[in-house]
């Protein structure tokens, strides 16, 4: 090993995991006893734990350096722009997280200092009804894919009660990924059904496949296209007049709040991602909440607590309730997601909720316009706030839509989403959002047509890139065959990764 | 991209080769191509029935998850073990060592419903959009 081999401009890459860094005694400060040991009363024998936690031991000022560190080797929506098709990586202003924060400090158990909380949550319930046009609310899924579970435990339970066997949920295959995933959890066959050449699903290829199995349909909408399912009042014509229901992710709702209202569309039962749509902190597994909204038909079915105003006007959580799927989360889901997208619609009021829809389909369409030239766009029919682009031009110089999204990391950008809509071959999924300054949203345009300049150029290039990231290519696919799952076996494994 | 003539092939990339009653399967040289490096694969138990365009098992690649659909009803008499040990072999090879399963056939007239390779090319051709 030379001398150089140590050298980088990024001390973060040399960071140790925490635990390599823990030394008996080097933690200096003193621990607060939560309760004192007397205090265990009847506790006593096995249930007592005599040896510490396993936690590791080091100064304060090694801890703080140690995050702040990692911190670095991050990329953030704070950082620059974050074009996650479908995940929409919007902005989240600081005022939500302000006052979501301090609400944190309420014991959920004192019934008198939830009441506000309870209030809050009724008013957001009434919000999202009102924005989708829809009859009753759950808010406590904690995801978009546990609000999808959710909405089709709702949807099973109504068939069983009609006395029905329908084992099939039908899903387009420009359906976010996880539909098929939950409607299967759910106990459902998934049955996939191709879309278009125009992108959208056509009432006349949905009319083969619905027959007295289908329990319902699962659409998303706008699709993972960015299309609009234009043909989505036909579709739930046909559906109804089958005994099946309407089922919409509501994950894209970015593009078309305070404009269109799925209730009004003939939708059932959806869900929300006020993660995103919404605006509140989210990504790498971190906290979301999926509210499901349903017709007046499927509200019996929702799942419990629910929030239920007493003769005296006071607000309580009802447990009872026979027909309700039953508990699906502990306590009030996400209760900080909530605040924070109640903070982030009444800040926005109504003109704002559809100012911003607009402008992120502005946003993208502008983006798509700029692009086009360069890239291949599969799809002629119009989108609204994210689109996909392919590398079949780039891919006559053996580029291919990994090497552009590598790439993007050198011009200090977040990767789109790649390789999905599994429709697309060599797709790239661009979501701007609404939140982005223009001079942020030329800045990437000029990169992607920087980047289909030196495809043509020098595409010998690519494959060193990124080379200003902490860490440059990766082998995904050794790493992919050989996993290591924990910190313990990567100290002890010494096969190496052959180099690139 | 190769589309050998002596194969049948499924419109979800499959390829099978019949020997009598039993049929050699995998997957096209399209298939992994537009999969990238594959990582894992598993198939359906040795002995077990499928029908024909039935899941036989689940190939993974960098890019994306696929399932595997059969060419034909019948049982699964063999499965390749050394794919699944080392998968990068469908990558350089599909149609020889990257084999997958052999199907003994419940009816070998069930084949008439796949492309040849002709047709296959052009099926291809207009697929790559």
């Amino acid at each position: 090993m030379s001398i150089r081999d140590n050298l980088t401009s990024s001390i973060e890459l040399l960071e140790p995991v925490i635990y390599s860094m823990s030394g008996q005694g080097k933690n200096k400060a003193i621990l607060p006893m939560p309760f004192p040991k007397t205090s265990l009363g009847d506790i006593e024998g096995p249930l007592i734990n005599d040896d510490p936690p396993d936690l590791p031991d080091i100064s304060e000022v090694e801890s703080v350096r140690h995050y702040t560190r990692l911190s670095r080797l991050n990329y953030a929506i704070d950082q620059g722009m974050y074009p996650l098709g479908s995940c929409t990586m919007k902005y989240n202003p600081k005022i939500s997280e302000k006052i979501a924060t301090k609400l944190s400090n309420i014991h959920p158990g004192d019934t008198d200092a939830m009441q506000p909380i309870l209030q809050l949550l009724e008013n957001l319930a009434s919000h999202l009804k009102e924005i989708c046009a829809m009859d009753a609310c759950t808010l406590w899924p904690a995801a978009g894919a546990h609000g999808e579970l959710t909405g089709m435990m709702v949807i099973k339970k109504a068939v069983l009660e009609r006395g029905e066997h329908r084992p099939e949920v039908l899903i387009p295959d420009t359906a976010h990924g996880t539909n098929p995933a939950s409607c299967t959890i759910a106990g459902f066959r998934a049955v996939k059904v191709p879309s278009g050449e125009k992108g959208y699903l056509e009432a006349s290829t949905l009319s083969k496949y619905i027959n007295e199995n289908v329990a319902a349909l699962m659409i998303t909408n706008p699709n993972t296209l960015g299309i609009f399912e234009q043909e989505i009042g036909k579709i739930s014509e046909l559906l109804h007049k089958n005994g099946s229901y309407l089922y919409m992710d509501g994950a894209n709702m970015n593009a078309i709040m305070g404009i269109a209202r799925p209730g009004e569309m003939g939708v059932d039962c959806m869900h929300l991602n006020l993660h995103k749509t919404f605006a509140s902190p989210h990504g790498g597994g971190g906290p979301g909440s999926g509210p499901v909204l349903v017709k007046h038909e499927l509200e019996p079915y929702l799942p419990v607590p629910w929030i239920v105003r007493n003769n005296e006007g006071r607000l309580r959580l009802v447990r009872n309730a026979p027909k309700s799927i039953g508990s699906i989360h502990s306590g009030l889901g996400n209760l900080s997601v909530l605040m924070k997208a109640l903070c982030y619609i009444i800040s926005l009021g109504q003109e704002g909720i559809r100012e911003a829809a607009e402008t992120s389909v502005l946003i993208a369409s502008y983006m798509k316009k700029s692009l086009e030239d360069c890239y291949y766009l599969p799809y002629n029919t119009p989108t609204l706030h994210e689109f996909v682009l392919t590398d079949r031009y780039q891919k006559e110089k053996g580029i291919t839509t990994l090497d552009i999204a590598k790439a993007l990391m050198d011009f200090g950008f977040h990767p789109p989403t790649i390789y999905f809509p599994l429709v697309v071959t060599g797709a790239m999924m661009i979501e701007p959002t609404e939140t982005e300054p223009l001079t942020e949203v030329d800045r990437f345009i000029d990169a992607m047509k920087k980047i289909d300049e030196l495809s043509k150029k020098d595409p010998g290039q690519f494959s060193g890139m990124p080379a200003s990231t902490p860490v440059s290519r990766v082998d995904e696919v050794w790493a992919a065959r050989n996993l290591i799952l924990s910190w313990k076996t990567r100290e002890s494994n010494t096969e190496e990764s052959p180099s690139k | 991209m190769k589309f050998p003539e002596d194969l049948k092939y499924t419109k979800d990339h499959e390829w099978g080769k019949a020997k009598g009653n039993r049929l050699i399967a995998g997957i096209t040289d399209y298939a992994q191509d537009e999969l990238g490096d594959i990582v894992y694969i598993e198939f359906n138990e040795k002995g077990s029935t499928i029908k024909q365009g039935a899941v036989f098992g689940t190939v993974e690649s960098v890019k994306a998850v696929s399932e595997l659909y059969a060419p034909a009803s019948g049982t699964i008499v063999e499965i390749n073990e050394s794919v699944v040990d080392a998968p990068e072999i469908i990558n350089k090879d599909p149609y020889g060592d990257g084999w997958m399963i052999v199907i003994e056939m419940n009816d070998p007239a069930e084949l008439d419903k796949l492309m040849d390779s002709e047709e296959y090319r052009s099926y291809v051709e207009k697929e790559a959009k």
